[in-house]
């Protein structure tokens, strides 16, 4: 046997061989968003698993993305995918990187029709395949949350569907609904639904890019070489 | 009787051709799905199939639901069958072929079965059947209790061997059936199928064939290849791809049925086949000996393929990054599962655009929704020169009047320009 080598961790990977210690997890009901002031008025301390989490940003960009990247991580690196739905732009792979979360757990799913996005939407959640559904429906009915909303129950994943700040008039069976909005440089939510006591005040959350919450300032260096290729000093801000 | 003395008697008979060639490709297919159940098949042509049982009572779980996945599987494979369990094979097949579905355990309980079968069951020779009736035997347990030695030289040694052969006192040595290395199954359709959703319904048949096939070789596939045969027209290949090997019914059936909804059919179908090449091996499912709350954790492969087996495989990728400076060179849509990569760039946003969109420059100042306030930068990217694909910009994080983040950059070469170029999202 010589110039064989015997890998014992390979022979454990084997799919024929049960191990006793592998406890099935009980499965938490709620993924942390890692915003501990966010976690504390949320259900299960959380975003809510096996459910439809409702985010409505008053305008593309003001951090609807950065409010899920902790919790996104987490669940890419305990090995889960990530589905994209129907996303509106691509997903940057280095800013993802940098979030660290895991790109290689991504999934990017491009539809044609509402009907698609639905369609595919429902297989994501019904097959109970995904650490998290991200999908951006153009538009939605009651009927189609409802259908969403069973298709994610008894699975463990979240699911956020992106939607316009015009919805948040609309009734909706997702059990989680929360409107974004900027404040004082930080990231006002107000969760217009949750299960239980209603929550009347916003919530802020330091959620800048780094670079912007520590250096918000346009270089001076550069701006004054730039000065020199045409580029008005008026617009540099202290 | 004649064919015509059949039809005056029922004019509603559908009369076919036998074909012996494809009863005996329909028995070897239905061997193969056996073939799950017990290493030991044997054929008795042209219709029957013995399978050596007493080592798989225990996995299954007993002789009822053993013989229930039988008749089960059987039934949505399209075919009917007569099952008899018996200690010998030959006496199983009699029993099969008197159609009488009865389960014998033992010796003792089979023979006074036995004694009841009528002679036509196991003696083929017209000759002898013709004297035997002449002499009043009309069952084996007539004919045994004739005297041996007489029994012997009129009618020949080869009879009461048979018997001794079906009771278990002569050995009935058998050759096991060896399944094929690769799956082939057609079926001829009963009639032209113009839509491809029906076809579906014969497709199971060969589903359920080719996972007893697989079950027995503890094998799955990656790749199907479903045959549609016209009559005029060359047949028509659709493959399936699948992402990890299966042997899962329900999972193929449900490709095949992404597959076919939508497929315009050219030309009637009277013909399906279905082939496997590849088997790869595959294990079965270990349960958890704790029983998971909720659903059970699915199958991402299976997710894949059922997603792009109707949206195209185009529809769902992945993304990758790479260590270029040119962001758009940085960040793309790639196959799915690349490796993460030591990314180590500066503040970059969550959104690429497509495509950089120039911006309007009122006053000097770019305009997205209004005044555009730069935050951070200028973060100057020179890069490409050596490929013709040359970038000079300065990237800006600005924020807009609405509060949005957004990145956009300065054009350097030519006519300049103001462009956005991701969103912070």
């Amino acid at each position: 046997m010589a110039g064989v080598s015997f890998s014992f961790a390979a022979l454990l990977e084997r799919p024929d061989i049960w191990r006793g210690g592998s406890l099935s997890r009980a499965g938490t009901p709620a993924v942390p968003s890692g915003f501990s002031r966010l976690d504390a008025e949320l259900p299960g301390g959380g975003w809510p698993a096996g459910a439809l989490t409702e985010i409505l940003p008053a305008h593309e960009g003001i951090g609807e993305l950065r409010l899920l990247g902790s919790a996104l991580a987490a669940l890419s690196n305990r090995g889960l995918w990530l589905a994209w739905i129907a996303p509106p732009h691509l997903p940057y792979a280095p800013a993802l990187a940098a979030a660290e979360i895991d790109i290689g757990k991504i999934v990017i799913v491009r539809t044609a029709t509402a009907k698609q996005t639905l369609w595919a939407t429902e297989q994501a959640l019904v097959s109970n395949a995904c650490g998290a559904v991200l999908v951006w429906p153009r538009s939605v009915k009651y009927a189609d949350l409802r259908r969403l909303q069973i298709a994610a129950e008894g699975g463990r994943a979240p699911a956020f569907l992106f939607r316009s700040p015009e919805a948040a008039g609309e009734s909706s069976p997702a059990p989680l609904r929360i409107a974004l909005g900027t404040a004082a440089g930080g990231l006002a939510v107000r969760v217009l639904k949750r299960r239980g006591a209603p929550l009347a005040r916003s919530i802020l959350l330091p959620a800048m890019p780094p670079a912007v919450r520590g250096n918000r300032h346009v270089d001076r260096h550069s701006s004054a070489a730039a000065a020199a290729r045409d580029f008005p000093a008026r617009l540099v801000h202290a | 009787m004649a064919v015509s003395a059949a039809l005056a008697l029922a004019p509603q008979l559908r009369i076919a051709p036998r074909d012996p060639a494809a009863e005996t490709e329909a028995l070897l297919g239905v061997a193969g799905w056996a073939a799950q159940f017990t290493p030991g098949v044997a054929l008795e042509f042209p219709d029957c199939a013995l399978l050596e049982i007493s080592g798989s009572l225990k996995l299954f779980g007993g002789l009822e639901p053993l013989l229930e996945r039988l008749r089960l599987g059987l039934r949505e494979m399209g075919w009917s069958a007569a099952l008899a369990v018996a200690p010998t094979p030959r006496a199983a097949y009699w029993l099969a072929l008197a159609g009488k579905g009865e389960f014998f355990g033992s010796m003792a309980e089979l023979e006074p079965a036995l004694a009841a079968l009528p002679v036509e069951i196991f003696c083929r020779n017209d000759e002898t059947l013709a004297a035997l009736e002449a002499i009043g035997v009309r069952t084996l347990g007539e004919l045994r209790a004739l005297p041996r030695e007489g029994v012997a030289r009129r009618f020949g040694q080869g009879l009461l061997d048979e018997i001794d052969r079906g009771l278990g006192r002569l050995p009935d040595p058998r050759i096991f059936f060896v399944p094929p290395a690769r799956f082939r199954a057609t079926i001829e359709l009963p009639a032209e199928i113009t839509q491809a959703e029906a076809l579906l319904f014969a497709a199971r048949r060969l589903i359920v064939q080719l996972v007893g096939f697989l079950a027995a070789r503890s094998s799955g596939v990656q790749r199907l290849v479903l045959r549609l045969g016209h009559r005029n027209r060359a047949a028509i290949e659709i493959a399936i791809g699948l992402v990890a090997p299966s042997r899962d019914a329900e999972h193929f059936t449900l490709l095949l049925r992404e597959r076919l909804s939508g497929l315009a059919l050219a030309e009637p179908v009277r013909e399906l086949g279905l082939q496997a090449d590849d088997m790869v091996p595959l294990a079965g499912n270990n349960l958890g000996l704790l029983l998971e709350q909720g659903k059970p954790p699915g199958d991402w492969g299976h997710l894949i393929e059922r997603l792009r087996a109707r949206l195209g495989a185009e529809a769902v990728r992945g993304i990758a990054g790479r260590a270029e400076h040119r962001p758009e060179r940085a960040g793309a849509i790639a196959d799915l599962g690349v490796k993460q990569m030591q990314l180590d760039f500066g503040e970059r946003p969550f959104w690429l655009l497509d495509r950089p969109k120039p911006l309007a420059e009122i006053d000097a100042v770019p305009h997205h929704d209004g005044r555009l306030e730069l935050l951070v930068g200028p973060e100057r990217i020179e890069s490409g020169w050596w490929d013709g694909d040359e970038v000079a910009r300065d990237y800006f994080v600005a924020r807009t009047q609405n509060e949005a983040l957004v990145w956009i950059y300065r054009e350097r070469r030519g006519e300049g320009g103001w462009y956005l170029h991701g969103v912070f999202a």
